[in-house]
């Protein structure tokens, strides 16, 4: 299972990396295999503010539906449409074009609080 | 793997749910549904007896035809839906795994001295092979073209020495056929089938549960335990077509009362928007009346659809009918539509 060194995450398998002043928001590899082939995403409005812990969208799967919780606190600058159009998105590329937001962070030290690669493999049972 | 009715089951195989349905659309499926169960009644009286026992007309079935069925209770409820093959000697009877203790049970119970019925699941492996591509695979395969076999019909084959009852039937809406063989070939008989696709650029994969169902749900066939079950009857389910009314068979004096009664809600299909749906969501009028609920709900992968069978009250069982279903909390825009949301390659 890939995990993105650059990108820290919460044990609920939701990611945040930087980019720019930003944090780029998607899902783990790992999350995405266990869901299994992602059929929905449901995504903020641009322009909503949301924080950290809270939901920000619904993902759902061939056999799931899950909600998505923010890594930090802010503020929503995009969103991925192209992953509305083909959710499979998620599973063929989560740290890449299967991303789902981009916030500009209310708090960006809220970043080093989340797992890095290295615990979030131990978390879940990869070294 | 996934516990199904006493069996350990894929849901999907590595390949993934999405891409096993577009497979068995395009190319071949491969099912292993050993699960199945198969009933086989012989005797004097098995004729007089099967058709008393099940919905469909069978009198005029002579080998080597098969035909849809239902098996109902005397409330008109549904035990279970059946594949009927009239065999030379016999009736070989296709039942659900989850049902299967039930029917046998249900068969023995009703049938007179001259009637014998044996449960022949365990010695009996079950393959279904489906696909634009299925028949030309098997033909290759086997020692006779399957391709001389009318769909519904069925034949005797063998398959590198194996011999198989081969139906032209399937779950899918596909073409192809269900395979029945000795237990102990299993593995032999898959593997061939999987290496001879390989060997011939046929594309040939296994199919798992969650792709069996999305195949089904899109070609309009019913599940047992959500479109029929023996809470639900097969006239607000939309099978009268099943039953023989010409003819006596258990529960059709129920049926012949809830049809000059009137149902009180029947089965729909409703496309959903901004939402996958679900079994048990709650279906509401724009006005949001409680109007009925879901028993089956997905992404259809070949229609792109998101969709689900839902009951309804027959007020809002027209084509074209503005409803809600409501996905976690919030109601989302749907619409009654036609079933089947894709038409069975042996309809078109």
């Amino acid at each position: 299972m890939a995990i993105d060194k650059n990108a820290r995450y919460l044990e609920s398998h939701e990611y945040a990396k930087p980019e720019g002043g930003n944090f780029v928001i998607g899902i783990s590899d790992h999350a995405q295999a266990e869901l299994g082939d992602v059929v929905f995403v449901e995504l903020p409005a641009v322009g909503k503010t949301i924080a950290k812990g809270a939901t920000f969208g619904t993902i759902e799967s061939v056999k799931a539906a899950s909600d998505l919780y923010m890594p930090v606190s802010g503020t929503v600058v995009e969103v991925n449409e192209a992953v509305k159009n083909d959710p499979a998105l998620v599973n063929k590329d989560c740290f890449g074009a299967g991303w789902l937001i981009k916030v500009a962070p209310s708090n960006p030290a809220e970043f080093d609080s989340l797992l890095d690669a290295s615990a979030y493999g131990k978390a879940i049972g990869e070294e | 793997m996934a516990p199904f009715a006493g069996y350990d089951m894929p849901i999907t195989y590595p390949t993934g749910a999405i891409e096993e349905h577009l497979v068995t659309r395009r190319s071949v499926g491969l099912f292993d549904i050993d699960h199945m169960g198969q009933l086989e009644i012989s005797g004097a009286g098995a004729d007089a007896f099967v058709s008393r026992m099940v919905t469909a007309k069978v009198s005029d079935l002579v080998p080597p035809m098969a035909r849809y069925s239902l098996l109902l209770d005397e409330k008109g409820g549904v035990i279970d839906d059946l594949f009927i093959y009239r065999l030379p000697q016999s009736w070989w009877i296709v039942v659900n795994a989850s049902n299967r203790a039930k029917d046998f049970e249900w068969f023995k119970a009703h049938a007179p001295e001259d009637v014998a019925v044996v449960d022949r699941s365990d010695d009996t492996y079950m393959i279904a092979v489906q696909g634009p591509r299925a028949i030309e695979l098997i033909d290759k395969v086997a020692n006779m073209a399957v391709s001389s076999i009318q769909r519904f019909n069925w034949g005797n084959i063998s398959i590198d020495g194996v011999p198989v009852l081969f139906g032209r039937t399937g779950y899918t809406g596909e073409d192809g056929g269900e395979l029945f063989f000795p237990a102990a070939e299993a593995q032999h008989v898959w593997e061939l089938l999987l290496a001879k696709g390989e060997a011939l650029s046929i594309e040939t994969r296994p199919i798992g549960l969650a792709a069996r169902d999305s195949l089904r749900f899109e070609a309009g066939m019913p599940l047992h335990g959500h479109e029929i079950s023996t809470e639900i009857n097969p006239i607000e389910a939309g099978f009268k077509w099943a039953c023989d009314f010409e003819k006596e068979f258990i529960g059709k004096e129920a049926l012949l009362a809830i049809i000059d009664k009137g149902v009180s809600r029947k089965l729909v299909g409703i496309e959903v928007f901004g939402g996958v749906p679900r079994e048990g969501y709650e279906v509401t009028s724009p006005d949001g009346k409680d109007i009925g609920h879901c028993v089956a709900g997905m992404f259809c992968p070949t229609v792109k659809k998101y969709a689900a069978n839902a009951f309804v009250l027959p007020d809002y069982a027209k084509v074209g009918t503005e409803a809600s279903v409501v996905i976690r909390g919030q109601p989302r825009k749907a619409v009654v539509v036609k079933r089947p949301l894709y038409l069975p390659a042996y309809r078109r």
